[in-house]
């Protein structure tokens, strides 16, 4: 039996971690990859019926976050479907003995083409905009219409919080934060600016949450009582 | 009455991120398919791939990766 465990930036509890299931493979599954991994013509036949499975979930993607980019023309939006849909055909052929049947096969390749949609069109509706770094959005964490004792305790939990970002982060560790976190640049475009990518990022703004978290309880703080419950 | 500030909770949410331990950005993506479909299947998915959920809830782009595919999938089913 395979056995394969999730990477995590953090460590799990062991006893919670779980193996994916022993791959046994569907009947359509087995047919995709038989035909991919074909020596003769099937193989292109099939690699035209893949391109145009990636296609389709890549303008499902477009479909969905075409009202949050009223600039982009149809022509513009079929040109990032049809992009996404081939960077993501390229990945998938490259990645094929990653695939173990822990879903169907349509299932695994869909997520291709999602994400290619996704970050093309995130860098595409923040292209020519500046990335804001520093903090702009400190507005959020204030509110009209408080009560003069909430409002005593919410000024001390932003001050600390402010303090803490200010205090004991790195200077990564703040840009990083601030940008993403407070002022709501996508992670995608943020790698782009700073020569990265999104799993160093999110392993950086990972860190500074945690640092920022033990030290805002190590003050006594109540967090509990200030976050969303869940 | 903390509990009334549903802008100031969201707005240190982000900032705070998920306090249960959560997978990365990579394992995310190799999982997702698997999760999704336990999801569409009305199984336990959170059972089967621990710290996929609290990635999701601080990771806005893996988020919206996993609501695209999770509609598309859930569609095909419901055809």
């Amino acid at each position: 039996m395979r056995v394969a465990y999730a990477a995590t930036v953090e460590d799990v509890e062991p006893a919670t971690r779980l193996a994916s299931p022993s791959p046994v493979l569907d009947a359509e599954s087995r047919e995709w990859l038989r035909s991919l991994r074909a020596e003769d013509d099937s193989r292109d036949e099939a690699v035209a019926r893949l391109h145009a499975l990636l296609l389709r979930a890549a303008r499902f993607e477009v479909a969905r976050r075409r009202p949050t980019l009223p600039h982009l023309r149809g022509d513009d939006l079929e040109d990032i479907a049809t992009q996404a849909a081939d960077d993501a055909l390229v990945n998938v052929l490259r990645r094929l003995d990653d695939f173990r049947g822990a879903s169907r096969f349509t299932t695994w390749v869909y997520k291709f083409a999602l994400l290619e949609a996704a970050v093309k069109l995130r860098k595409r509706a923040w292209q020519g905009r500046e990335v804001p770094l520093e903090a702009e959005g400190w507005g959020l964490f204030s509110s009209a219409d408080l009560e003069p004792d909430a409002e005593v305790e919410q000024n001390e939990l932003l001050a600390a919080v402010q303090r803490a970002i200010a205090e004991i982060l790195t200077p990564h560790q703040r840009r990083v934060l601030v940008a993403l976190a407070v002022n709501g640049v996508p992670i995608d475009v943020l790698a782009e600016r700073l020569n990265t990518n999104r799993g160093a990022l999110y392993k950086t703004l990972h860190d500074a949450r945690r640092k920022l978290r033990r030290h805002l309880q190590e003050l006594g703080l109540a967090l509990d009582d200030w976050l969303e419950e869940r | 009455m903390t509990m009334d500030r549903p802008d100031l909770k969201q707005a240190l949410g982000r900032l705070l991120g998920p306090a249960d331990p959560e997978v990365d950005c990579d394992s995310c993506f190799d999982h997702l398919d698997r999760y999704v479909e336990l999801e569409v299947a009305g199984e336990d998915a959170d059972a089967a791939v621990p710290g996929l959920r609290a990635h999701l809830d601080g990771c806005p782009a893996c988020r919206e990766e996993h609501e695209s595919l999770r509609a598309l999938v859930g569609g095909e089913q419901a055809l």
